[in-house]
């Protein structure tokens, strides 16, 4: 190695370090924030390093009393995790097959271009009708409601993503159970769906994904803990009166580890996921 | 295919569709030529007056220069530290695949708890950003970074760059895998430089990759609510109030439901056009399957 080569590798060493810095301090920071005591987090100067390991918050957010922020905290969980729920099995019930014929069938792209440009339309644009609709069957403050705006975001996504994952599927071996003369439904369930497995699951995450992040919708349709989700729930407590930070802290780090965990195993897929070839056609 | 099993398959999807998305967007058309109140009558055919009134108003005019000044910078500033990252962690370095899993952190992290933890740094009385300057010595008494409006749509700006670049490196480094390495060995035989042999063997291969992550990017800053919500609600003196912020305060802390239909039809119009600008560079990458 010349000393021109080595400086470069220091230089990219010192680079690396540096991008590594700034991910992990902001991040690192919090964590440390949610575990140390009120006083060390309102003191100036700000002692970084905590006084003692007080893991109270956490205990305070994740246990159900009356009337406590573990209420407000675990009901919004519960609702999140419900309506990511039932908005993937509406997604995966309506899309699946559509995007199975889109991916089969070449002459429907059109239709398909129009539902992609929709996924790229401001939320806002359905915000109004919605809420007037969802006000007038008094459906407000339900998840059931939430679960039906929230497909607007994510049936969209879920068709094109779905639908070029079924392209990489060769038709040929659905050519085959057609000559036997199988329904298409039929051919969809017995030999597509099970080659389709891994993209299902993958699919399957990122909906769910879209659905823990999803605000404005969950914002103007709720107001109280029968639906309430955890973005509202933490948005409601960073603009709040809170004067723990820590307890900040330690809902942003709990309300934030499920959906890292899912992005780390979805690592492979998430710059197909969100570039290739769906948009392409 | 028999084309009515594929009807059949496609109507489920299309039903919703038009009743969730379809309708909605009819009605929001038609609200915006009424002076509807939200929860209210249906209100009355005024014509383009909400139009006309939006492009009077100064709030709009200045929203979406807020808008504008947001997107710009952000997507500017994500793609080239976005690149540069990818590009370094292409480097035969130690380390490097634990940085790879570390990029997907940020990324994955929801907006709004990315939001909630710079709002919590940037607090002017016990924030980190302010103990850590004063502490180095760089300023000497705290600042409100979120409460002085000549800084608080860059402090959300870098809120935002910190969890987006992330996407656009994630992006270079994929697309660096398709770049081929014996045509990079030939070049640098030939006996061009480092600079060169970027331009003329890397750069056009990952070009069409950055080029719609780009497009898309500006699609989706251009709507910025939820960053800009939790941190400072549009203020102060509105400095942060984007379109998206500015729809909604009417719309629903109004009530003006017509008006703020007219406001999201305009931000849809210029959505329209970045939209139009998407396909364009989708067609330009000319890779039909």
């Amino acid at each position: 190695m010349t000393p021109k080569q080595r400086l470069g590798r220091i230089a990219a060493y010192a680079a690396m370090i540096l991008v590594a810095v700034v991910i992990l301090a902001p991040l690192g920071w919090i964590v440390v924030m949610s575990v140390s005591p009120t006083v060390d987090l309102t003191t100036v100067p700000l002692p970084w390093i905590p006084s003692a390991l007080d893991f109270d918050r956490y205990e305070r957010l994740l246990t159900l009393a009356h009337n406590s922020d573990g209420e407000v905290f675990l009901y919004a969980l519960r609702n999140t995790c419900f309506v990511a729920a039932g908005t993937t099995v509406i997604a995966f019930l309506l899309a699946i097959p559509a995007a199975w014929v889109f991916s089969r069938a070449r002459h429907v792209k059109w239709l398909l271009y129009l539902i992609v440009g929709t996924y790229m339309l401001p939320p806002l644009m359905f915000v109004v009708p919605l809420y007037r609709i969802l006000s007038s069957f008094s459906l407000l403050n339900s998840p059931w409601a939430l679960m039906v705006a929230d497909s607007t975001i994510v049936l969209p996504f879920t068709t094109w993503f779905l639908k070029s994952g079924f392209d990489n599927i060769p038709i040929e071996i659905e050519e085959a159970g057609a000559i036997d003369g199988a329904k298409l439904w039929k051919i969809l369930l017995a030999i597509t769906l099970p080659l389709a497995k891994p993209l299902i699951g993958t699919t399957l995450l990122f909906s769910a994904l879209i659905v823990w992040d999803e605000f404005l919708y969950a914002i103007l349709f709720t107001s109280d803990s029968r639906a309430q989700t955890l973005t509202v729930v933490i948005a409601n407590l960073a603009s709040g009166r809170v004067s723990d930070f820590g307890l900040l802290a330690a809902a942003g780090v709990v309300a934030a580890v499920p959906p890292v965990l899912v992005g780390l195993l979805l690592q492979r897929s998430i710059v197909s996921g969100l570039t290739s070839g769906g948009v392409k056609g | 295919m028999e084309s009515r099993g594929r009807l059949l398959l496609l109507l489920p999807l299309v039903v919703v569709l038009l009743a969730v998305i379809g309708w909605p967007l009819l009605d929001t058309f038609w609200l915006s030529f009424t002076d509807a109140r939200l929860g209210g009558q249906t209100g009355t055919f005024v014509w383009f007056d909400n139009y006309l009134h939006a492009f009077r108003a100064p709030a709009f005019r200045r929203a979406l220069f807020v808008t504008v000044v947001f997107t710009v910078c952000t997507v500017a500033a994500e793609m080239l530290i976005g690149l540069g990252v990818g590009l370094l962690l292409n480097m035969d370095l130690k380390g490097q695949k634990f940085m790879r899993g570390l990029l997907i952190v940020p990324w994955a992290l929801p907006t709004v708890v990315n939001a909630m933890c710079w709002r919590v740094i940037y607090n002017p009385d016990f924030g980190a950003l302010d103990a850590f300057l004063q502490q180095t010595g760089l300023i000497g008494t705290y600042q409100s970074w979120l409460g002085d409006p000549d800084t608080a749509l860059i402090a959300i700006g870098v809120a935002d760059v910190w969890k987006t670049f992330t996407l656009v490196a994630m992006i270079t480094l994929a697309g660096l895998q398709a770049v081929p390495q014996e045509l990079r060995e030939a070049a640098a035989i030939d006996g061009a430089g480092p600079f060169k042999r970027f331009c003329v063997v890397t750069l056009p291969v990952i070009l069409p990759p950055l080029t719609i992550a780009c497009v898309l990017r500006t699609i989706e800053a251009f709507k910025v609510f939820d960053i800009i919500w939790v941190m400072t609600r549009g203020g102060p003196l509105d400095s942060t109030k984007s379109l998206s912020i500015l729809v909604y305060q009417e719309a629903f802390s109004f009530r003006h439901a017509g008006y703020g239909a007219s406001l999201a039809m305009l931000s849809v119009a210029i959505t329209m056009l970045l939209i139009g600008a998407y396909s364009r560079a989708v067609r330009m990458q000319g890779v039909p399957r």
